[in-house]
């Protein structure tokens, strides 16, 4: 049923009035929202059987004031699955199925919270409210700012908050050329890690005469440990359609591309829901608004290749074949999809596009640093406590992340280095810590803002055994079109192998810098060229743990198994047999108050009894 | 008999998959997207009959499926155990569940066991960074795991 301009105001009115206490705490109602996580991690630990369980019991009970609502992520996913119950704001962490009938029971129904579900901050105290968790205090939401608020199935929602608002007043109030000039006043540059000034970027294409022009949303999101765009996407998903739009009227597209992983079946699925509302309402299709301007978005499917990710690569892709990039020049801006000008665009850039219209350009320039305005989401994980989503300021420092929002490390254990980029980008070592993060800072220090994964690692880790992880990954990676890329790496991996598996000479150390600077100047597109930063970065700030791989043959950190023997210190050890009992293996033998052996035959040296032992006996 | 069995089946399956997408050649990765959820994997016989569809010669199509990681050529095992070896999960030790699936099932990354019942796939983030480190057997995660959790868990599945 297609809406007026009119009916969509009526229902902004209306539902704005009805969701005022997702956002208001002093919210006037009698209406309760019970608000449960159903993205992908809290989906993988039951959260759709805690929405079920959640509405059966309100069913039994006859508690129609109540409803449940399955929101996006609210970021916080260490304390998943989450639910909140809005207006008064109640953070339940870890909620089980079994855990909804205490839930109701004690606080919707005789209103007292349950204590033992509340959740606890690093420091030990229990907090109620979610705006009170030190995770929340230092973050701004810009681009997550609907995640955990509205129902991403339902368009109303998001018309609610200012959803198809800026669409509306581009198409009746600005001149594409006046809406690039927003968004290039704005600052705003490219998510996805290269950093490419986004205004720029529409206004080649806008400049370009052609009879098709095409606009593709970049959500081939490769990045392993990265999902900020999955969360957007399944958290948001109009955001990032109405961008779309937005984009394709600046540039005369009327057809827009979502180039979506096809490992993220909830996002593809949110996608699907809202692009049939946007048609419904007529927000999408002929004629929008009855203002003579078309735009459809259609998905297209990936099928798992990290090099699609990639521009280029990913045109080929949509066009139906291997996902090799294509030299450049030509740019897509001139010929991108079907030979025809294409803006391709990251999900994470869309998302700031209506905000950007709504709230002005210089509103969003004022945040952020000289070069790098606004925020940028992190999907912080690895050795930290909470694991999760957030979004910072630009120029926020490495130190704020981990500590002030991550809440630092676990076990007391110190920091060794943080990865951000991904396989292109850097390791970042304990004396950078309190570097700014905006593009420029990253690249000084040899690292990149990538697209957000920052992955933080204690000091058990071995940064040679990092680096092999990132190489291993760019190898079965690679598409094989450029040499460089698709030999180079081998043979640096080849490399890595060797020292890892104790057989390295110094030698290979300048081998693999020479090789790693061959592959940067060489290779055809960004994943060769930028392939090599995690080898490069790590022997530029661990050069000694490389030499003592080679020159000692040793692994301090019994990562490299091959070079390293996991013993029991006959002085420290006192018997207590908690080794033993964590063995996965049964390879530790003794009994009672008796000093323990490893059997080095049936030891896999996974590191459990070294975690376990309260005496620190067990080393190499 | 048994083959041209299976065949007619596929053919017949195909014709109805094949009926939602015009014959443009840019739907192959969507139709090959549709035929590996079906089987679990792309058949020959599909793959035949994509290619008359889309007129596409099947050497170009095996070049496609072979280029992406989630179409494979052969069946995979009743049990798929997925483990997820994206950054977060690796800096928490999902290498060493990889080592102990490879050891317990004695077959790599991408085989299946000779009896069909097993199979070990590398994945690349599966999303769940928060339960990290995390492997699947089918559908099923398993978060915050350990070896002790997989071991259970192959023992459980072994004698089913």
């Amino acid at each position: 049923m297609i809406k007026t301009i009119k009916e969509i105001e009526e229902i902004r009115k209306q539902k704005r009035e009805e969701l005022d206490l997702r956002i208001n705490i002093n919210a006037k109602t009698k209406e309760k929202h019970i608000l449960v996580c159903h993205g992908t991690g809290c989906t993988s630990s039951k959260s759709p059987q805690i929405i079920d369980n959640f509405r059966k019991i309100l069913g039994e009970n006859n508690i129609t004031n109540v409803r449940v609502i399955q929101t996006g992520c609210f970021g916080l996913c260490a304390k998943g699955p989450i639910a909140i119950i809005r207006p008064e704001d109640t953070f339940y962490a870890h909620v089980k199925p079994e855990d909804c009938e205490e839930i109701i029971k004690t606080h919707i129904i005789e209103g007292n919270t349950v204590d033992r579900l509340l959740c606890k901050d690093i420091d030990g105290t229990i907090v109620k409210r979610l705006d009170e968790l030190n995770f929340y205090k230092k973050q701004k939401r810009i681009a997550l700012k609907n995640c955990g608020v509205i129902d991403p199935e339902n368009i109303d929602e998001y018309i609610a908050f200012d959803g198809y608002k800026s669409i509306y007043k581009v198409l009746t109030e600005m001149t594409p050329d006046q809406v690039i000039e927003e968004i290039s006043k704005s600052g705003l540059r490219g998510r996805g890690g290269a950093g490419f000034p986004t205004g720029k970027k529409w206004s080649f294409a806008q400049k370009e005469q052609a009879e098709q022009k095409y606009i593709i949303c970049n959500a081939d999101e490769g990045d392993p440990g990265a999902f900020m765009d999955r969360s957007i996407l399944e958290g948001d998903p109009h955001s990032v359609i109405e961008a779309m739009a937005i984009a394709g009227y600046s540039i005369g597209a009327t057809q827009g591309y979502i180039y979506v992983r096809a490992e993220y079946p909830i996002a593809v699925q949110r996608l699907k829901i809202a692009i049939n509302q946007a048609r419904e309402y007529g927000l999408l299709g002929k004629n929008i608004f009855g203002l003579g301007f078309d735009f459809d978005v259609d998905i297209r499917l990936g099928a798992g290749a990290f090099v699609c990710g990639e521009e280029t690569a990913l045109l080929e892709s949509i066009e139906g074949k291997r996902g090799q990039p294509r030299v450049k020049p030509p740019y897509p801006a001139s010929k991108g999809l079907f030979g025809k000008p294409t803006v391709i665009n990251n999900v994470e850039t869309l998302a700031n596009i209506t905000r950007i219209i709504l709230n002005g350009a210089e509103w969003y320039s004022s945040i952020g640093t000289e070069t790098s305005k606004g925020t940028k989401v992190f999907a912080l994980g690895g050795n930290v406590n909470n694991v999760g989503l957030v979004e910072v300021p630009m120029g926020t420092t490495l130190r704020e992340i981990i500590y002030d929002i991550g809440g630092g490390i676990p076990q007391g254990k110190a920091f060794k280095a943080a990865q951000t980029g991904g396989p292109s980008g850097g390791c970042i070592p304990a004396e950078h810590i309190d570097t700014p993060i905006d593009y420029e800072s990253l690249a000084q220090i040899g690292s990149m803002m990538g697209s957000g994964g920052l992955i933080v690692m204690d000091e058990t880790k071995c940064m040679v055994d990092i680096a092999r992880f990132y190489l291993d990954f760019t190898v079965s990676e690679s598409c094989g079109k450029c040499t460089p890329c698709r030999i180079g790496t081998k043979r640096m991996l080849e490399l890595l192998n060797k020292i890892c598996d104790g057989n390295g000479e110094e030698e290979d150390i300048y081998k693999l810098e020479k090789l790693a600077h061959i592959i940067q100047k060489a290779s055809i597109c960004g994943l060769g060229q930028t392939a090599p930063n995690p080898v490069l970065s790590t022997l530029k700030y661990f050069r000694d743990e490389y030499r003592e791989h080679v020159l000692a043959r040793n692994c301090a950190t019994y990562t490299c198994k091959a070079i390293s023997t996991i013993q029991i210190n006959p002085e420290k050890c006192k018997g207590c047999g908690l080794c033993q009992r964590k063995c996965p293996v049964n390879a530790i033998k003794g009994e009672g108050r008796e000093i323990r052996t490893i059997d080095p035959e049936k030891c896999i040296k996974c590191g459990t009894c070294i975690q376990a032992c309260p005496f620190k006996a067990i080393g190499n | 008999m048994e083959v041209n069995c299976v065949n007619e089946k596929i053919k017949k399956d195909m014709a109805e998959i094949l009926e939602k997408y015009t014959d443009q050649k840019d739907n192959l990765i969507a139709i090959l997207n549709e035929v590996q959820e079906k089987y679990g994997y792309i058949p020959q016989k599909a793959q035949l009959e994509i290619s008359e569809k889309l007129k596409i010669p099947m050497a170009e199509i095996y070049g496609v499926i072979t280029f992406y990681s989630r179409f494979t050529t052969e069946p995979k095992g009743k049990y798929n155990i997925s483990i997820c070896l994206g950054t977060a999960c690796f800096v928490k030790g999902s290498g060493n569940l990889l080592d102990r699936a490879k050891e317990r099932l004695k077959i790599n990354s991408g085989e299946v066991t000779p009896d069909g019942k097993f199979s070990i796939d590398e994945v690349r983030c599966v999303g769940a960074c928060g339960l990290a480190p995390v492997f699947m057997i089918n559908n099923e995660v398993y978060g915050n795991a350990t070896v002790k959790m997989l071991d259970e868990a192959i023992d459980k599945y072994m004698n089913l």
